[in-house]
């Protein structure tokens, strides 16, 4: 009998668990977070679920997606996440959308669901997902995580305060770290995607206390949890049943630019952004750019001395102009450089233009 | 009064430590967040909400001795 020690359960029993094969859940996003969700969600027999996603599996998402194997690379991601959990649990009916949630989609797909679990890994998609949940009147579980740290919470549950009531506006576009880019402790979304599935499970339930008005902070380095409180703002609730879903949330989904101005360059170094810098200006050409990550080799030697150059992070390539960088960007794209590359449009005469004007 | 205050997330990285304390010498949620945005570079294009004693608090709220202060950025991974 699969579901004996639930319905052991006083809490839950034969009529919960009925409830749990009743219900309808849409997990967005079946990366880091929803790997671990969708497995115990699916084995504790939430009958239909959803699952959407538009990505397919890279080796670098194996250190934490543990739903996927090294045999799996390349496939999609909901495809594979299916077959897996078919297998866990055959009374599950199970749906996938093997695209990203955007304004012309998620209306739609979330609609037919009765709970939403987001495990999105940015914030157009999120804010998305909120606006959307409000102005249908669904619940969702937050999930976000960011290198050690997570944080939990439930929004838009029997009246309770929403995404945007806690976070009102998403950052800038240049504070934001971008998920391929970070770094992220393989266990930290297995640990914030399982309270998802918690909170998922109690709300179906209707047992215990949901984080409703409540964000759960955990950071696994220091051992620490606690709980921050806060209410619902009717501007920002207003403001997500208002706002034109079609014609918001133009940022894709962790996309890093291809080139940037240097006002952009400028911001991400005053806000520290996580990045490398590669000047493939002769020796003598200035100004020279005040980082502690630049790397200088003169484009010419590139090839011999590759090796040089530092591949944890993304890499801003500069020269003088803007010409010689998108050679060197060519050069090591074709030499599969992990990391996104980034032109600086203008180079550094442009920068030095910029920065002296300011 | 000496204030509390603890950063999360890429609040702790702008400032290279996860606690602090220092001397303020105002008394609400607004005046604290002028200090702030003079003491960590970047913080002042970044999205932030402060608790105040684990409540998210608005700019009015007042700040007494031995409040704990929570400075909170969203997190978008997943």
């Amino acid at each position: 009998m699969r579901y004996a020690r639930h319905i052991a359960l006083s809490e839950v029993g034969k009529g919960g668990q009925q409830k749990l094969l009743n219900a309808k859940v849409l997990m967005i996003g079946a990366g880091g977070l929803g790997c671990p969700a969708l497995q115990y969600l699916v084995a504790a027999g939430i009958g239909t679920i959803g699952i959407v996603d538009g990505d397919t599996i890279d080796e670098s998402n194996l250190q934490r997606q543990i739903l996927y194997t090294t045999a799996d690379i390349g496939r999609r991601k909901v495809n594979v996440a299916k077959e897996r959990l078919n297998a866990l649990n055959p009374d599950v009916s199970i749906t996938v959308y093997p695209e990203y949630l955007n304004p012309k989609n998620a209306l739609e797909i979330i609609e037919k669901y009765g709970l939403v679990l987001d495990g999105t890994d940015n914030f157009a998609t999120r804010y998305l997902v909120n606006d959307v949940c409000v102005k249908l009147g669904k619940p969702f579980v937050y999930g976000a995580i960011h290198k050690f740290e997570g944080q939990v919470s439930v929004f838009n549950f029997n009246g309770g305060p929403t995404y945007r009531c806690l976070f009102p506006d998403g950052p800038s576009k240049s504070q934001l770290p971008n998920c391929a880019e970070a770094g992220v402790l393989g266990v930290l979304p297995g640990v914030i995607g399982t309270f998802q599935a918690i909170e998922a499970i109690k709300m179906v339930l209707g047992i215990g206390v949901p984080l409703s008005g409540k964000l759960k902070l955990i950071n696994l380095l220091a051992n620490s949890e606690q709980i921050i409180s806060f209410s619902r703002n009717e501007e920002q609730v207003s403001k997500a049943m208002e706002i034109d879903i079609a014609d918001s949330y133009r940022e894709e989904p962790c996309v890093v630019p291809e080139s940037i101005l240097p006002a952009e360059l400028t911001n991400w170094l005053a806000d520290k952004r996580s990045i490398n810098i590669l000047d493939v200006r002769e020796a003598h050409e200035t100004p020279k750019l005040n980082h502690q990550n630049v790397t200088f080799i003169p484009l010419g030697q590139i090839p011999s001395r590759a090796a040089e150059i530092l591949t944890d992070k993304p890499l801003v390539v500069v020269c003088q102009h803007g010409i010689r960088s998108q050679h060197a960007i060519e050069f090591l794209k074709q030499h599969n450089f992990p990391h996104k590359l980034i032109n600086l449009e203008g180079g550094m005469a442009a920068f030095d233009h910029h920065t002296s004007t300011i | 009064m000496k204030v509390n205050v603890k950063y999360f997330g890429v609040i702790a990285e702008l400032t290279g430590s996860q606690q602090d304390q220092f001397d303020f010498g105002g008394t609400s949620v607004s005046e604290l967040k002028t200090v702030l945005e003079k003491r960590i570079p970047g913080l002042n294009s970044s999205s932030y909400q402060i608790a105040v004693n684990h409540v998210i608090s608005n700019d009015d709220q007042v700040i007494s001795l031995g409040d704990e202060i929570a400075i909170l950025p969203p997190f978008a991974g997943g």
